[in-house]
């Protein structure tokens, strides 16, 4: 055991302080220790974006870092995405168009999704597979996961529009 | 459900029963984060166990000293076989009727083996010490070649008296575990040396892993007050875990309760009983306190339940206009250290006596060697039936291989060897009995569908470009038509560990008319939350909306054997449907007494019950639920529900026709998968967006397995593919789009004629994949190449066609 | 999977770092963006006493571009190479390397530096670094030094960083001319069964120069000059790219793994190579 630090962390807009080993993982700290257990655990080597959540803006696999490079940081996870009366747009999507099976890989997957649409508004269907290639499912063969995102992204601009 | 729907489409619509594309009501808690899978379970308390494994693949144990462990602030206790053996738990019995070391007892058999537990405070607690037990090995050698095995003086069960049959019946040398048949040898034999054309292969179907998302875990909490163990984890079977449990500890069955909380994928990998269930109970009743085990990413595929494995050799004859008159297979089969494969009792080799496909073949033998070599234990079905996979793999293989021998077009061999639609309930020459098929309509629609004879055409021009050296690329065309045997089964052949392999589902209706069901199956994804109740919607007149699934509390379910093996809809999805009549039998009877008429003078219409002829006059079956609660009603006792448990007569034979098209690139051996068309028939379609997805999902798994995935060894038993770097899942780049199509052929002895389909698309995915390389091939010579086809497996086979000269 | 325990430190300058280093020797270890060492503590395959996390070290996550030299500092992500209009222009084989490393969670975190400094043969950016002729900024006590990346790799994990020496930034020359960054691999999120880096002028209707790289052929970066002078001076004709293919072959030395034996390693190489060749020629 190594000396504890004291971390500040900003989790789906709630400031979290505590006393931790630098080498706990940020995914432990998101389910273990502040009860977040949207993100999960798939292959502990980043390969399968299970556990992504946004961190200062960038789509990160919590599973690849420690609590002590996240110290200060902005973590945003499905928790902070969208709840029961305020859903985002993918979460609607992703149940209308049968975007997920088991679950396990859902909120990781969102949470990803969420990122790409900022960056890429209209995306083409090669576009959000390379900008999925992150995430793993076992479940759906990502024929549907594709088009959920693409019916967000039509949702998401079309309400844009609406609003302009 | 508004009441003063009348149009008679409205009301059927309002259900939202069979045949509609009901959206899944499991969504909401996953796409918000509020999934509950084992280890999101937090327990006061609560402790963490993990395993000390062996890094040999065969190994006598000379001493383990867990003193420096012991001495991690935060570790507990550090178990080893010395500590379960006066429990009698340092071994348990296996789904295959061997039995299996808990944790190490003397040596080890595999690389990743359990050697000891140790118990800590938290993880990180758990991982400092599992690094400071000391463990002695004397390496011994290894073997992880089965026919070496079959040689090899080297023995690799000294637990097992040598000369003892095994469950199975008689083995032949110490490394084997049995030989099972089915069909006639002699005759077959005799066809074969007299025929016109004999095709031979030899294929070797490689060890791969199902490899869920979410890997194996539990969590088990003795309360030792009350005498009580609850049990939560990954488990397709709880009812089932919970009576093994019971067994191995003695604590009764009434003491146990064992939850499937949600599971993130199982594929197969979460039937058996692993080391880590056993060694967290102990832990349990040993500190008092919740022990928490989740295997990581390298001990899942490293040890809980590999999949196939199987070598198999086969020869199939025909006459010159290539009929098929015999079929014969040897399969070694390769089960690891200890026979831990998850089937049926009385089928060793599961049903891999389904290996005559879809094919009117009238002589056949099949003949399966089980062998022990250094490897990890398991052999489940992996998204299939039992063994299934490695059957329709073989027997698509080898008609392709006969088109060649007969230099015959592959879809027009198969198109004249077709199990006809009138020969159904079609008894095949391995024993099954097909209850229902429509091949020739299923595969006329699926050439015609992708333009077969175009697809031909384009590709002789490509061979021809090809040849010219114009392009450097050639085009495969797969094929591939299936029977998968699902619904296991019938309780007069199917059991697992003596319990029968029944199903079950029992229903509550409440006063104002919503419903709970409960169900001795548990989705890993599946949706039965959602199709359920579509079931019994239709069945019962109530909208599915207004019914509560819930599974896998078994204290609270009816006792079932669990999901896997494509059982669900056939089995319980039977169970809940004849649940539901028990149901609509007694508003029968609550309905005539409203309506002041004979049982007989009203019959069922929707929603409701209408006195026959008067069609004015009903009641619903809200209303009569709130009669059956609030009414008095002579003979009649009061409340509505119902429990059935399902025998079914026979199993359910769901099949498909699949068309792939690929192009590869002959010079880096990179395949380029250009379309994917898949026909399944699997009788009533209860809900066909969840049938559709599960296509999707069965597909890709069938793209990872022909494509690239595999638990590989080295010579020393090193597992080389022991992370998501080199074990192969793909990613949504890598995957197509799929075309999805169907037909309709209902089972004729379910009680809704559904047959299952989550796992058709492995089943005939993976001969399909292959089959598209393999054929892209066959025009330069080639006949069969092993998969999986990852990129230097491909340009192998070109290189030693000649195609880099 | 839970690493050792370890010290963890987050200077805020480069002092800071060498000041660690300096203290702790072999028991410190500096850190980028991670994905390539956190998995290996993970798995207790590094044992690192003493974690020194770069991010709150300034100045080194810029792109500079001057009229003849690029300048990245070594914490500069592949997410930010791939995002970067002006770089991608002016050197856009970057951009087309770095969209084909790993996936885009880890092209957020992972950085040009720790892709170059770490030694992992697997890792695409130090071939490409050698192809562009890139300098690497070590820093230690002693100062400041350069190192070609051309002579930068000794051996797998083995580099002529010393252990007290931070790679702070990767300088490189403008590139001139064709480019193409060619990678096969399994999946995305591999390492490449074998990639190239090419880089090449044309002058008049013949190459004015070529440089040329491979990447996971060797247990380090392979340059291959004899396969870039191979092509000079030629039209870059089926002769040419024959005589580049077989001398870059002369400098590989693949080992078996997963991907494949070396039988096949060593043709996909060539096929790779000549593929890459001719798109960078085509672009020249």
């Amino acid at each position: 055991m190594s000396k504890k630090m004291h971390i500040t962390l900003t989790v789906n807009g709630k400031e979290e302080e505590f006393l931790a080993e630098p080498r706990e993982l940020l995914i432990y700290t998101l389910r273990e220790r502040l009860n977040i257990t949207g993100p999960h655990i798939g292959c502990e080597t980043s390969h399968c974006g299970a556990c992504t959540v946004t961190l200062n803006g960038k789509s990160v696999k919590s599973c690849t870092m420690f609590v002590a490079q996240a110290d200060g940081a902005e973590v945003t996870t499905i928790e902070g995405i969208g709840g029961p009366d305020s859903l985002h747009p993918l979460q609607e999507a992703f149940k209308e168009h049968h975007g997920l099976q088991c679950g396990y890989c859902t909120p990781g997957m969102i949470t990803r999704a969420v990122k790409l649409l900022e960056e890429n508004p209209n995306p083409t269907e090669e576009e959000i597979r390379f900008g999925m290639a992150g995430n793993l499912c076992r479940c759906t063969g990502y024929q549907n996961i594709v088009k959920s995102i693409l019916a967000a992204a039509a949702e998401m601009n079309a309400a844009k529009e609406a609003a302009e | 459900m508004k009441d003063d729907v009348e149009n008679r489409e409205d009301r059927v619509a309002n259900l939202k029963g069979l045949g509609c594309s009901r959206k899944r009501v499991e969504d909401a808690r996953f796409t918000q984060g509020k999934g509950n899978y084992v280890d999101d379970i937090k327990l006061d308390g609560m402790i963490f166990g993990d395993f000390v494994r062996s890094p040999y693949a065969h190994a006598r144990i000379k001493s383990i000293d867990a003193a420096a462990a012991l001495e991690v602030p935060g570790v507990l206790a550090v178990l080893t076989a010395k500590d379960l053996e006066p429990l009698g738990l340092h071994w348990m019995p296996t789904l295959a009727g061997d039995k299996q070391m808990v944790l190490a007892d003397g040596k080890v058999l595999f690389q990743g083996q359990e050697v000891a537990f140790v118990v800590a405070e938290d993880r990180y607690a758990a991982a400092d010490g599992i690094e400071l037990v000391e463990v002695d090995y004397e390496e011994l050698p290894v073997i992880v070649d089965p026919f070496e095995a079959l040689q090899s003086d080297v023995v690799l069960r000294e637990d097992l008296d040598p000369n003892a049959p095994g469950a199975h019946g008689p083995r032949k040398h110490p490394n084997h575990i049995f030989t099972w048949e089915a069909g006639d040898k002699e005759p077959t034999e005799e066809v074969l040396a007299n025929a016109d054309v004999v095709a031979e292969a030899s294929m070797y179907y490689h060890r791969t892993h199902p490899c869920p998302l979410e890997t194996c875990g539990c969590v088990a909490s003795m309360d030792k007050v009350n005498g009580k163990l609850t049990l939560w984890g990954t488990f397709q079977a709880p009812h089932a875990i919970r009576t093994v449990v019971s067994l191995i500890s003695g604590i009764e069955e009434h003491n146990i309760r064992v939850i499937s909380p949600d599971i993130g994928g199982g594929f197969g990998n979460k039937v058996g009983a692993y080391p880590g269930y056993v060694c967290s109970v102990v832990a349990s009743i040993v500190t008092g306190k919740p022990v928490k085990w989740i295997e990581d990413r390298m001990d899942n595929l490293m040890t809980t339940a590999f999949a196939r494995d199987y070598h198999m050799k086969g020869r199939i004859s025909a006459t010159k206009e290539g009929k098929i008159t015999a079929l014969q297979c040897h399969v070694t089969a390769d089960h690891g250290g200890f026979d831990a494969c998850a089937d049926p009792t009385k089928f060793p080799a599961g049903f891999m006596n389904i290996c005559t496909g879809s094919y009117d073949i009238p002589t056949a033998y099949l003949e399966v060697d089980g062998v022990y070599t250094n490897k990890a234990p398991g052999g489940v079905s992996y998204r299939c039936s039992f063994r299934v996979t490695e059957a329709v793999y073989f027997i698509e293989r080898m008609i392709e291989v006969l088109a060649i021998e007969l230099d015959m077009d592959a879809a027009e061999l198969r198109r004249i060897n077709f199990i006809r639609k009138e020969q159904f309930p079609y008894t095949a020459a391995l024993g099954w009995e097909y209850d229902s098929g429509d091949y020739h309509t299923a595969w006329e629609k699926a050439l015609k569908a992708v333009d077969y004879e175009g697809l031909r055409a384009e590709q002789a021009h490509r061979v021809e470009d090809f040849k010219a050296g114009k392009t450097r690329s050639l085009m495969g065309i797969g094929l591939s038509f299936f029977t998968e045997i699902v619904g296991a089964g019938p309780v007069k052949n199917c059991d697992i560990l003596g319990l029968g392999m029944f199903d079950s589902c029992e229903i509550r209706i409440h006063p104002t008319g919503s419903a709970i069901a409960r169900l001795g199956t548990i989705s890993q994804g599946q949706g039965h939350a959602t199709t359920f109740a579509q079931i019994l919607a239709s069945e019962i007149g109530l909208p599915a909306d207004s019914i509560t699934i819930e599974e896998g509390d078994t204290d609270t379910a009816p006792y079932g054997l669990g999901t896997y093996g494509s059982r669900s809809t056939p089995v319980a999805g039977a169970a809940t449907a004849m649940a539901g009549r028990k149901i609509r039998a007694k508003a029968q009877m609550i309905a005539a007494y409203l309506l002041e008429v004979h049982d007989d003078d009203v019959e069922f219409d929707v929603d409701r019950f209408v006195v026959k002829g008067a069609p004015e006059r009903f009641k619903t079956m809200k209303d009569i639920a709130f009669a059956a609660y609030n009414q008095a009603i002579p003979g009649i006792e009061p409340g509505l529900e119902a429990v059935s448990y399902y025998d079914p007569p026979n199993m359910t034979y769901p099949f498909g026709a699949y068309v792939c098209v690929m192009d590869i690139d002959v010079d880096t051996g990179v395949p380029e998968i250009r379309r994917f068309y898949a026909l399944d028939d699997c009788g009533t379609r209860i809900n066909p967006m969840i049938i559709e997805g599960q296509v999707h999902g069965g597909l890709t798994e069938a793209l990872a397995v022909a494509m690239g995935q595999e638990i590989a060894y080295d010579d020393m038993g090193n597992v080389k593919t022991g992370t998501l770097m080199d074990f192969f899942l793909p990613t949504a780049w890598e995957v197509p789009n799929y075309e999805t199509d169907y037909t309709v052929t209902p089972s004729p002895h379910h009680p809704i004629g559904a047959k299952g389909v989550g796992e058709s698309p492995h089943v005939g995915g993976v001969p399909c994949f292959s089959n598209a390389i393999q054929d892209a091939f066959r025009p330069f010579g080639n006949r069969h190449t092993n998969m999986p086809h990852d990129h230097w497996r491909i340009w192998k086979t070109a290189n030693a066609l000649g195609l880099h000269d | 999977m839970i690493p050792a325990a370890f010290e963890y430190h987050r200077p805020k300058d480069m002092e800071g770092v060498l000041a660690v280093l300096n203290e702790h020797g072999d028991d410190a270890r500096v850190m980028a963006g991670g994905h390539s060492l956190i998995p290996m503590m993970k798995l207790r395959m590094a044992d690192v006493p003493h974690l020194i996390d770069l991010q709150d070290v300034g100045g080194l996550s810029g792109i500079d571009i001057s009229a003849d030299s690029i300048r990245i500092g070594a914490m500069v992500t592949q997410a930010d190479i791939i995002d970067h209009a002006e770089l991608a222009s002016v050197a856009p084989i970057l951009r087309e390397a770095a969209l084909q490393i790993a996936d885009p969670q880890v092209r957020y975190m992972g950085t040009v530096g720790g892709n170059v400094a770490n030694g992992d043969p697997g890792n695409d950016m130090p071939g490409l670094m050698q192809c562009l002729d890139a300098t690497f900024t070590l820093v230690g006590a002693e100062g400041e030094r350069s190192v070609a990346a051309r002579d930068f790799y000794e051996a797998a994990y083995m580099t002529a960083r010393e252990d007290e020496e931070v790679l702070t930034a990767i300088t490189l020359p403008r590139p001139q001319g064709g480019y193409a960054y060619e990678k096969q691999k399994r999946k995305i999120g591999d390492y490449a069964t074998a990639a190239a880096a090419v880089q090449i002028v044309k002058d008049g209707n013949v190459c004015g120069s070529a440089a040329i790289a491979m990447t996971n052929l060797s247990d380090v970066p392979v340059f291959s000059e004899a396969a870039g002078a191979a092509l000079f001076g030629t039209s870059v004709d089926d002769t040419a790219l024959k005589s580049a293919v077989s001398a870059m072959l002369d400098d590989i030395d693949p080992t078996e793994d997963n991907r494949g034996p070396v039988a096949f390693k060593r043709h996909v190489a060539g096929v790779i190579l000549r593929r890459a060749i001719e798109r960078a020629w085509s672009r020249a």
